[in-house]
Formats: C-alpha cells, sequence, structure tokens
C-alpha cells in the first residue's frame, strides 16, 4: 500500500516536472508556444463541458473524442475480422505462410499517410476511406501474433486431438482456438494502439470531426493551445484504451 | 495370429539409428510392458506402435489391419497428462466420449463421463480446471478419458513417471483394478522404466536395449502388490533376467551418463 | 606383504544423551578384502554404527579396532560414499575427485595429482565428465564422482552408507557392477549399509543384521556363499538364494513386530 502511494506520488512529480519544462519552453523560447496556463485558460470551456455541441467543429472534448473512438471501433474491428483469420490461416498453412510472408513484411511499414490517398481514391469518401486506412494499417499485429499463436501450439495439445481423433472443427474450435487467444490478444491490443495512432492523422487529413480533425483545425486557426488539449486528449485516451485492453488480456491469463 | 503387431519397425534420426528390426506380438486382452532407459528409444517405439509417427522400415498392425494414424477404438495416457487446460475434467472426459460415441445422445455421453469421472475418485471435482488439480489427480482424468471410450487397444507412455512414489502406487492399483473391471479386457501396451512397476502390472515385460528382449511372462496372481513383489520368488526371477538383459545391453550405460533432462510437464496456463 | 588383522568393532554402544541409547553392544569381526553388508530398518542405527567407523563420530562406549589400535576420528584409510553424493557444487568432477587425491598424496606435484583424479574418474567410466560441475550431471553420474572419489585414496576400508538408495533400480544395478569391477580388481575392505535384500545378496560375503532400535545390536550374521562372479538372473536361480533370501526377509519383519509392541 505504502508502495502504491509512493509511486503515484513519484507519478505526480513526474507530471510537474514536464508541466515545469513546457512552461519554460513557452516563457523563454517560443513565443508561439502557450505556456500551461494560457493553455487551460482558452480550453477551460471545452473541458469542462465536454460534452456541449456548439457547432460542428466546436464541440467539447468529450464529444470530439467520442467520435474518434467510434470511428477507430469500426476500423479497428474490421482490421481484426480479417487480421485473426488472416493469421490463423497463414500460422497453419506452411505453403502460404512461404506464399505471404514477403507480402506481409513489405505492406507493414508502410505508414497511414500513404495508405489514405489510396483509400480515397478507392471509397471516394473520407468515412470509408478513413476506415480501411485503419483496418489496413492495425490488422498486422493481430495477423502477426496469430500467426505465432498457432505455431506455438503445445505438442500435448496436438496430441489431444489426434488421439481423442478430434473432428478438424472440434480441433479447431476445442484445441486450436483456445490455445491461440492469448496470442490473438495480444495482437488485439497492439493494433488498437495503431488504430488510434491511424486515426488522428486520418482525421487530421480529411477535416472530419474528432480529436484530430479539431487539431488540424485549430492549427489553421493559429489556436495553439488547443493543440496541446488535442495532444493531452489523444495521449490520455490512448493509455486508458491500452490499459483496458490490457486488464481484459490478464483476465485471459488466468482463465 | 496376434492382435497388436509391430513388424520389423525401424526409426533413425538423421545420423542416430534409434530403434531396428523391432518385432513384438500383443495378444488380445494382454498388457504388455515395454521397460528401458531414458535415450533407450521406447518413446519413439510408443509413437509407432500409436500411430503418431511413422516408422522408417516396417509397419504395425492391429487387427490385421495396418495402422498408419491413430487407431479408432484405441486410447493414450501420456506422462504429462495432455489435459486441454481451458476445459475442465468433466469437458475433457466428453471431448473423447463425443468423439468416441458420436450416435449416443448428451445424456448419454455425460452418463459415461460421470461414471467414469467417479470410478477414479474424482466425482466432486469434475468441474474443476486442471490448474485446479494436482499431478495425481490430473492423471486420473486422464486416466478417465482414456477408459471412457472403452478402448480395445491402449497405449500408456510412462503414465506415472512424473509422480511421486506414492501416488504412483495408488495410480498403479487403480488401474489395475480399472483394467479389471473392462469386458473384453483391453490390450494394453505400456512403456516405463520402473521394473518394478512393469511386474506389478503386466502380464508379459520385455525390455528395451539395442533390440527387445525375448518377453519374459509373469504369471503373478493378481491382486498383486509392491510388497508381493519383494517376497514373491518369481517376481524377484523376473526382475533379475530384465535387470540383466537391460544392463547388458550397454546402452543403458550410456544414457545413464548423459546428464539428466528436466522433466517437462505441459503448462497448464495458457501461455 | 604383512598379514592383515581382521577389522574388530567392540562391544560398540552409541548414545545421544542418557535418553537415547542408539545402539549397544554391537560386535563384529570383518575379515580383509571381504565385503560384508548390514542391514537393519531405517533408524535402527546401522549409519550411527558406520559413521563410527569412519571416525565421524565417537563412539559412548567400546570401539573399532584397526591393527591392534583403537582408532580416533577419520583417516586415509577409510574413505566413504553416502546416500547423497555430496560433491562441492563449485568444483568440477574433476575437482571434486582432486581435493581427495591431494590428501592423500601430499608429496606429488598438483599435476601429477590431476592425472590420478583423472584415472579415476577413467575407471568408473566417466571420463568425459571431468569438467563438468555436479548440477549438469545425472545422480547416477554424480555418485559415480563419489565412488572415484572414495577410491583415489586407495583406502584399505571402504564404507557405503546406503549409497544407491536415491537412483532407479537400473542405475543401481549398473553402480552395483561397478563397485564389484573395483573391488575385484583390486581388493579392499568394504562395509556397506543397504536395505536392498537384494542388493545385500549380490554384492556380499557376509549379511549382518541389527536388530531395531532403541539399543540395536547385531541381531544374526548370515554367511552368503555364494560363488563369484555373480549373475543376477543366475542367483535367483540357485535353491540357497531364495532360503537366505527369506531369511533376511523374514528377520526383519519379525523385527519390525517386535519394535511395534
Amino acid at each position: 500500500m505504502v508502495a502504491a502511494i509512493k509511486n503515484f506520488l513519484l507519478s505526480l512529480v513526474g507530471i510537474a516536472l514536464v508541466i515545469g519544462v513546457w512552461a519554460a519552453v513557452s516563457t523563454w523560447f517560443s513565443a508561439d508556444l502557450p505556456s500551461p496556463i494560457k493553455t487551460w485558460k482558452e480550453s477551460e470551456l471545452y473541458v469542462l463541458q465536454p460534452w456541449e455541441k456548439r457547432g460542428e467543429m466546436d464541440q467539447g472534448i468529450g464529444l470530439m473524442a467520442m467520435y474518434s473512438l467510434i470511428r477507430v471501433a469500426k476500423g479497428f474491428l474490421l482490421g481484426i475480422l480479417f487480421g485473426a483469420p488472416l493469421g490463423l490461416l497463414l500460422g497453419a498453412s506452411q505453403l502460404l505462410s512461404k506464399m505471404f510472408d514477403p507480402v506481409i513484411q513489405v505492406l507493414r511499414p508502410i505508414s497511414p499517410l500513404a495508405w489514405l490517398p489510396l483509400g480515397l481514391i478507392l471509397f471516394r469518401q473520407s468515412e470509408p476511406a478513413a476506415l480501411f486506412t485503419i483496418a489496413v494499417c492495425s490488422m498486422w499485429p493481430t495477423v502477426i501474433n496469430t500467426m505465432h499463436g498457432v505455431r506455438s501450439i503445445p505438442q500435448d495439445y496436438v496430441n489431444v486431438a489426434k488421439v481423442l481423433r478430434l473432428s478438424p472443427w472440434k480441433r479447431f474450435t476445442k484445441v486450436l482456438l483456445p490455445s491461440t487467444l492469448p496470442y490473438m490478444f495480444t495482437g488485439f491490443r497492439l493494433s488498437l494502439g495503431i488504430a488510434w495512432l491511424v486515426i488522428v492523422a486520418s482525421e487530421m487529413l480529411t477535416g472530419t470531426p474528432g480529436v484530430g480533425g479539431f487539431l488540424w483545425q485549430e492549427y489553421n486557426s493559429l489556436v495553439y493551445s488547443h493543440i496541446l488539449l488535442c495532444i493531452l486528449t489523444i495521449g490520455v485516451v490512448g493509455f486508458t484504451l491500452d490499459r483496458l485492453m490490457g486488464l481484459i488480456e490478464a483476465k485471459l491469463r488466468i482463465a | 495370429m496376434a492382435y497388436f503387431k509391430l513388424q520389423g519397425v525401424g526409426k533413425s534420426f538423421g545420423v542416430r539409428r534409434v530403434l531396428h528390426e523391432v518385432n513384438l506380438f500383443v495378444e488380445e486382452g494382454e498388457f504388455v510392458t515395454i521397460v528401458g532407459t531414458s535415450g533407450s528409444g521406447k518413446t519413439t517405439l510408443i509413437k509407432i506402435a500409436s500411430g503418431l509417427m511413422n516408422p522408417d522400415t516396417g509397419g504395425v498392425f492391429l487387427a490385421g489391419l495396418p495402422v498408419t494414424s491413430f487407431p479408432a477404438r484405441a486410447a493414450m495416457v501420456f506422462q504429462n497428462y495432455s489435459l486441454l487446460p481451458w476445459l475442465s475434467a468433466k469437458e475433457n472426459v466428453r471431448l473423447a466420449v463425443e468423439s468416441a460415441f458420436p450416435q449416443w445422445n448428451r445424456t448419454q455421453q455425460l452418463d459415461q463421463v460421470t461414471k467414469y469421472l467417479e470410478i477414479v475418485g474424482l466425482g466432486a471435482a469434475a468441474g474443476k480446471r486442471p490448474g485446479q488439480l494436482s499431478g495425481g489427480m490430473r492423471q486420473r482424468v486422464a486416466i478417465a478419458r482414456a477408459f471412457a471410450v472403452e478402448p480395445a487397444l491402449m497405449l500408456l507412455d510412462e503414465p506415472f513417471g512424473a509422480l511421486d512414489a506414492l501416488t504412483r502406487a495408488t495410480l498403479q492399483a487403480e488401474l489395475i483394478k480399472l483394467i479389471g473391471q473392462q469386458s473384453p479386457r483391453a490390450t494394453v501396451l505400456m512403456i516405463s522404466n520402473s521394473v518394478d512397476e512393469a511386474i506389478l502390472l503386466s502380464d508379459r515385460v520385455v525390455a528395451l536395449g539395442t533390440k527387445l528382449s525375448p518377453a519374459v511372462p509373469v504369471t503373478l496372481a493378481h491382486p498383486r502388490t509392491h510388497k508381493a513383489l519383494q517376497h514373491e520368488e518369481e517376481a524377484v526371477k523376473v526382475k533379475a533376467r530384465i535387470t540383466e538383459f537391460l544392463l547388458a545391453a550397454g546402452t543403458a550405460k550410456s544414457a545413464e551418463c548423459q546428464p539428466v533432462e528436466p522433466r517437462i510437464l505441459a503448462q497448464v496456463v495458457p501461455e | 606383504m604383512s598379514v592383515e588383522r581382521p577389522l574388530e568393532i567392540t562391544s560398540l554402544s552409541k548414545a545421544f544423551g542418557p535418553a537415547v541409547p542408539v545402539v549397544k553392544d554391537f560386535s563384529a569381526r570383518v575379515q580383509p578384502r571381504e565385503i560384508v553388508a548390514i542391514l537393519g530398518h531405517s533408524g535402527c542405527g546401522k549409519s550411527t554404527v558406520l559413521s563410527i567407523i569412519a571416525g565421524l563420530q565417537d563412539a559412548t562406549q567400546g570401539g573399532v579396532v584397526i591393527d591392534g589400535r583403537e582408532i580416533s576420528g577419520p583417516g586415509l584409510d577409510r574413505a566413504m560414499v553416502f546416500q547423497s553424493p555430496s560433491l562441492l557444487p563449485s568444483l568440477t568432477a574433476l575437482g571434486n575427485v582432486l581435493l581427495a587425491v591431494e590428501q592423500a598424496y601430499p608429496k606429488n606435484t598438483r599435476r601429477q595429482c590431476r592425472e590420478i583424479a583423472q584415472r579415476y574418474l577413467d575407471l568408473v567410466g566417466i571420463g568425459e565428465y571431468a569438467t563438468q560441475k555436479p548440477r549438469e550431471l545425472s545422480q547416477g553420474t554424480q555418485q559415480r564422482v563419489a565412488i572415484a572419489r572414495a577410491f583415489s585414496m586407495e583406502p584399505r576400508f571402504l564404507l557405503l552408507d546406503e549409497p544407491f538408495g536415491m537412483l532407479d533400480s537400473i542405475t543401481r544395478c549398473e553402480l552395483q557392477d561397478l563397485l564389484l569391477e573395483l573391488w575385484t580388481a583390486k581388493p579392499r575392505t568394504i562395509i556397506l549399509v543397504t536395505h536392498d535384500v537384494d542388493e545385500a545378496l549380490f554384492l556380499s560375503d557376509r549379511i549382518i543384521l541389527m536388530t531395531d532400535g532403541p539399543e540395536a545390536r547385531v541381531g544374526t550374521e548370515i554367511q552368503v556363499g555364494l560363488p563369484r562372479p555373480r549373475s543376477r538372473a543366475a542367483l535367483t536361480e540357485l535353491p540357497e538364494y531364495f532360503g537366505m533370501r527369506n531369511e533376511v526377509i523374514e528377520f526383519l519383519e519379525s523385527h519390525s513386530k517386535q519394535f511395534k509392541q
């Protein structure tokens, strides 16, 4: 208990130091960078009334984050819907994995900023393009971790399937899937992190309402303190998402 | 004609020849144990006998038919339980019963599961997961799972090797009981590194050195106990003969001189 | 070669405090180059007797006489092998044997000692494991190192306290064979404490059966007149074998009942 309090206080000190550096930079190095106090003053409204909608691009921070999250959810689910089965397939088949391994390795490092224009060409509208971009960028950890999970099934479980002469379906649902689930979940967690990154970039590029969209709009409107507000929001939401996934992952392990 | 046959079985791993011209004939209803030290190839032998591995030469035949994959109406118990950790004891056994008796309805299947779990004394623990059970209990579940499919052929891969002496003795007694209750009796092939265990359980004992020894029959009356093994002349004689064969084989020596490998049990928590 | 005299154990008594008399009036005579097995139930004091002979403990009364002189403390003429190999974990197999060799040959150079140590490791069949540490070796191999260590002192008396108890039956038999091999090549007196009847019959010339503690003593002695070299399977075919075996087992069982009274 004492250790927990100590750690909490230490993290508060860390945060205070960062704010200190921020204040220093804004005071002495960059006149354009708003100080912490200025940032708060100009962002008060958005934070204290997070669910207020005053205009299309003038909404509380809560609403903005919501829009982004909904988009992320859709894109992420799309990504894992493709990624998980693909991972299972590639893990189970040596042939397929040899065929597609180079393709995956090439597609993996492509940034969302490169995919988005392609998405716009394919789907013409920004919303489906964004979803496409999120899905394509975030699916790779799921694919790779699932693949790894399938390949890591302990020989014991494979033996069980053989000596019980399980049908292929039974083998899949009772042995392969449960055994691979923890790995898949690690993939999901990583994928979600990437999806959140991507949404911000894609909103910035397409100007749709959401945290990223708001950020870019405020930059163009020269209201820099709102940029910082967005940055903080993006960070906090990302952190929260990861924590939630972590909790679920831990539950899976105990099972 | 023998019910279960290994004929001319040979297997090499790279340059290492593990098995060569192995011939073994097991009659229906017989309990045969193959004794050998670690490294003698007995694990390879039982994998080939069960159809889980293919030999380089020779073949395995069950009731005249070649064995190329794990046969129907057969069951196997492994040293490291091999239970699925995300299923309860009951569900683990049920998975086997479903596969073996797809024509039964749900109630019939569950009755079978309960019956065998109760015989091994785990009726109360049926809903527990392997992670909540001790090593001895897990092996009991594995044994229940094997018997619940009413197999004609049973293969035992050092089933009690990972257990402490007391649990081992208890489970040996239970195994004898279960086999005795079956009608018709299953044909059993077991591998073990304990000569005592072999004499306790089997009708015939074979030693595996560089080759398979002649089978030594054990005609002691059942039920056999470890104490009887100490006293009965026949048990002492059989033990002496098997021991001598293994010592003479020389592979016993080279196997013993290898650093011992830790026994790795299946992780019961999904990784 | 001088005529060797037997080792005499005379009225040996040992008590750990007045209320704990473990051994009382234990007397026996061990002929030169004889293999004697001491059998008894666990806790009967046979290990105590052996450790007194080794000089690791003092008798409360009576004593052990070698060449007309009572022993006092351990010596290089008596080497002991314990149930657990008791090797020093920080030394290699060679290093462990070397410790004993250096004690036995104080005048030799280090290099000569190393050669001797290696020779004994070869003798027990594990020369190739000389540079390995105990944790990298199986129990059976570790016990071979312990045997090599004991033999390297070329002791007149070799004392073994249930040396193969921790090993599986095949390894146990291998080491029994090894012991006989070494004894046949260079005979010396061996006193072996064991609870394994077949081991005693396979190895020894004479079996001393101890009664149960407290106040354990010699119950009876059996001359094992079986011809050497002995083969386990052939032995079990001899009519005398089971006669002696049953005698030992009956003795142990009857005394166990008395103890429980």
